[in-house]
């Protein structure tokens, strides 16, 4: 699909998900949110730009830091909201928090903690789309970072995605730092879209602060994922604006200069001069898509905030489907 | 082998066949092939060896033990999946499927090799369902091979079933003959939940009475294997036949033992426990596992807690020591808990 026919879908998307990092920031330091959460905003372009090329019926995995492929994948914010501050109207009835959401319904195989975790349920999605025969209709997105790109499972992942030829895409979002750690440090080659070679699965580099570029590489990987022609591998230059979790202090490990460099490619900042230049959507447009996320956002922290706590019995509910032992311990 | 007396065992007048362990396996997986065409198997060398000309399966192993013989003929190489070494990866792609709609069949070989699968096996096979607030469901089987005396040595003997059974989320069982290994390999498959069906090495060769009909064992339930009134032996796995053996020969010490094979250790049979010791007020647990917080511990607590005043002696275990399996002959029959240990020890708290 041609990008223009889809320019407000993205622009909405972008925008939901940097003002739901802000929030979901806000309620945290406010204590409102009932544990650890790892903001996305910076990146907003790189899930973006994927999902825009995906429907329901695809399959994505996510990381620690996923509220951005969450919201790209159409999962609704006030369920999100609710979940990260432990409520029993959240994706996950409270239980997940940040690093589980889920939502099957939506084709998103969940927030995985485990860094590299997801990958292989990625291509296992796209296995059973093959095996199914529906690879036209049905992909899987592996997302994951720089950090994971040392991980065993993703070497595994893609030598199975390659050998058994299956409709997944290798997102990897290098935002630079794994945890505190540089990628420079840490990953043994500049570009890490260069190990795709290994597996015989092409490897391209993007700008994940350019939104078109996303979607363009993505459309080439999408459409070669459902004609049946296996994995590609695509690694996003990108940057998080915040440190690693919500209390991290990355001024310790990075410096104000290189945050700023990163700050004038902003996605969001670039899409509106481009629209607006090139007169594909106008400044007042913007500005009301602009205030009906904010509204949105607001109603989704309402939401979360005025939901009720699950019910204590909820804790023994849900391990399996069904199970003939008492679960409570012993007390 | 076992003459049954609970429920669990096939009916009088049933059709059926002497088979080995392995083919009544292989016979399962037959069936729920048949069964649901959701069923897949993946695995390394489950077939074995390809054609390098045509680029098809030959089915030289049949996987491990012959466990998967002739089913890639029959079912075709996109049932019948022959995996690179590489059990995260492949088993995590299993757990992708079973989340996407598929029942994946995972043969792991050996059954230390779990390890290496290990993180998908515990975050994501076993915890989905829970973190994700019941939205989905993971219908996956795995099975391996386990337990020494085959000289296999450390690395290919491990019965470390406590690990698996320690774990909210996943069931195991642990079949004992050719009859429990259909019935529990199907139910398994069936199940909703991911179960670890672990099969003990020394068991793969035993012959036994199997049924030709298609049918499940109920998860959670254990069996009676022999009745008596003196004391109450528990085995899983392997152990219920070395049960067995000793029941045998206490017998002509005029001891009358009641065996009771576990079958599943998770979801846990309490019920037969607990029904057996109030009647011989005597328990000993054998199990080959190491013996700290093993499922010998674990079913001596129980009986510790719920039937305390029934028991008029020490819940006593035997159990392999706390030691890696060795290789050499002699250093392996001596990690093994046998017949003759069992039958020292009941002699033991029997005073006899």
């Amino acid at each position: 699909m041609k990008i223009e026919n889809k320019l407000e879908w993205i622009y909405e998307t972008l925008i939901r998900i940097r003002f739901f990092e802000e929030a979901m920031l806000e309620q945290t330091y406010k204590g409102n949110s009932m544990g650890v959460t790892h903001p996305s905003d910076g990146q907003e372009a790189v899930p973006t730009g994927i999902c825009a090329h995906l429907t329901e019926k695809d399959w994505i995995g996510s990381t620690h830091r996923g509220h951005g492929h969450c919201i790209a994948k159409g999962l609704e914010t006030k369920k999100m909201m609710a979940e990260i501050m432990g409520k029993f109207t959240g994706n996950c009835k409270g239980k997940g928090g940040s690093m589980h959401i889920a939502d099957f319904s939506k084709g998103m195989l969940g927030a995985n903690a485990i860094v590299g975790a997801s990958i292989p349920l990625a291509v296992g999605a796209a296995l059973t789309a093959k095996y199914q025969g529906k690879e036209k209709d049905s992909i899987g997105v592996a997302f994951f970072g720089d950090g994971a790109s040392s991980q065993g499972v993703l070497h595994e992942s893609m030598n199975l995605a390659s050998i058994w030829k299956l409709p997944v895409i290798f997102a990897c979002e290098n935002n630079q730092y794994a945890e505190a750690t540089p990628a420079w440090y840490a990953v043994s080659i500049e570009d890490i879209a260069d190990r795709a070679a290994s597996y015989n699965i092409p490897g391209v580099v993007v700008d994940g602060m350019d939104v078109f570029a996303v979607y363009d590489a993505a459309e080439q990987a999408v459409k070669r994922a459902r004609e049946g022609k296996g994995p590609t591998f695509l690694e996003f230059k990108t940057y998080r604006y915040h440190g690693h979790f919500h209390a991290d202090q990355p001024e310790k490990y990075r410096t104000s200069e290189e945050e700023n460099l990163w700050k004038k490619r902003d996605c969001i900042i670039n899409f509106e001069k481009r629209v607006i230049k090139q007169k594909l959507i106008n400044k007042n447009r913007l500005d009301s898509i602009k205030k009906k996320i904010q509204k949105e956002i607001e109603d989704a922290v309402e939401f979360g905030l005025s939901s009720p706590l699950p019910p204590e019995e909820t804790l023994y509910e849900d391990v399996y489907v069904n199970y003939s032992n008492d679960l409570r311990g012993f007390r | 082998m076992f003459k049954d007396t609970d429920k669990i065992g096939p009916g009088k007048n049933v059709e059926g066949t002497e088979m080995r362990y392995r083919d009544a396996f292989n016979q399962a997986l037959r069936d729920e092939l048949n069964n649901d065409k959701n069923v897949l198997i993946i695995g390394e060398d489950i077939s074995g060896g390809f054609d390098k000309k045509t680029k098809e399966p030959l089915d030289a192993w049949g996987g491990p033990f012959a466990a998967t013989k002739g089913l890639v003929q029959d079912f075709g190489k996109d049932r019948i999946m022959d995996a690179p070494i590489s059990e995260a990866g492949f088993v995590g792609a299993a757990i992708g499927a079973a989340l996407t709609g598929l029942r994946p069949v995972v043969d792991l070989m050996y059954f230390d090799f779990t390890t290496v699968a290990f993180d998908q096996l515990l975050s994501n096979a076993a915890k989905s369902r829970y973190m994700f607030g019941g939205q989905t469901k993971v219908p996956l089987t795995l099975f391996a091979r386990s337990g020494g005396g085959t000289g296999h040595a450390a690395q290919h003997s491990s019965a470390f079933y406590s690990i698996l059974a320690h774990i909210p989320g996943l069931k195991v069982v642990t079949p004992s003959d050719p009859y429990s290994v259909k019935g529990l390999l199907s139910s398994a498959i069936r199940d909703d939940d991911p179960v670890f069906v672990v099969n003990d090495k020394k068991l793969i060769n035993m012959t036994g009475f199997v049924p030709n009909e298609t049918y499940q064992i109920p998860l959670g339930k254990g069996r009676y294997l022999s009745e008596g009134s003196d004391i109450t032996l528990v085995g899983m796995s392997y152990t219920s036949v070395v049960c067995m053996e000793a029941a045998k020969e206490l017998k002509k010490l005029n001891i009358n033992a009641e065996v009771i094979d576990l079958l599943s250790l998770s979801p846990l049979d309490e019920d037969i426990i607990l029904e057996s010791v109030q009647k011989t007020n005597r328990i000993v647990i054998v199990d080959e596992d190491n013996p700290r917080a093993s499922m010998a511990s674990e079913v001596a607590a129980i009986v510790s807690d719920k039937a305390f005043d029934y028991l008029d002696a020490p819940v006593k275990r035997v159990t392999a020591p706390h030691t890696p399996v060795p290789y050499s002959k002699g250093l392996e029959d001596a990690f093994l808990p046998n017949s003759e240990d069992v039958i020292g020890t009941v002699k033991m708290i029997m005073g006899a």
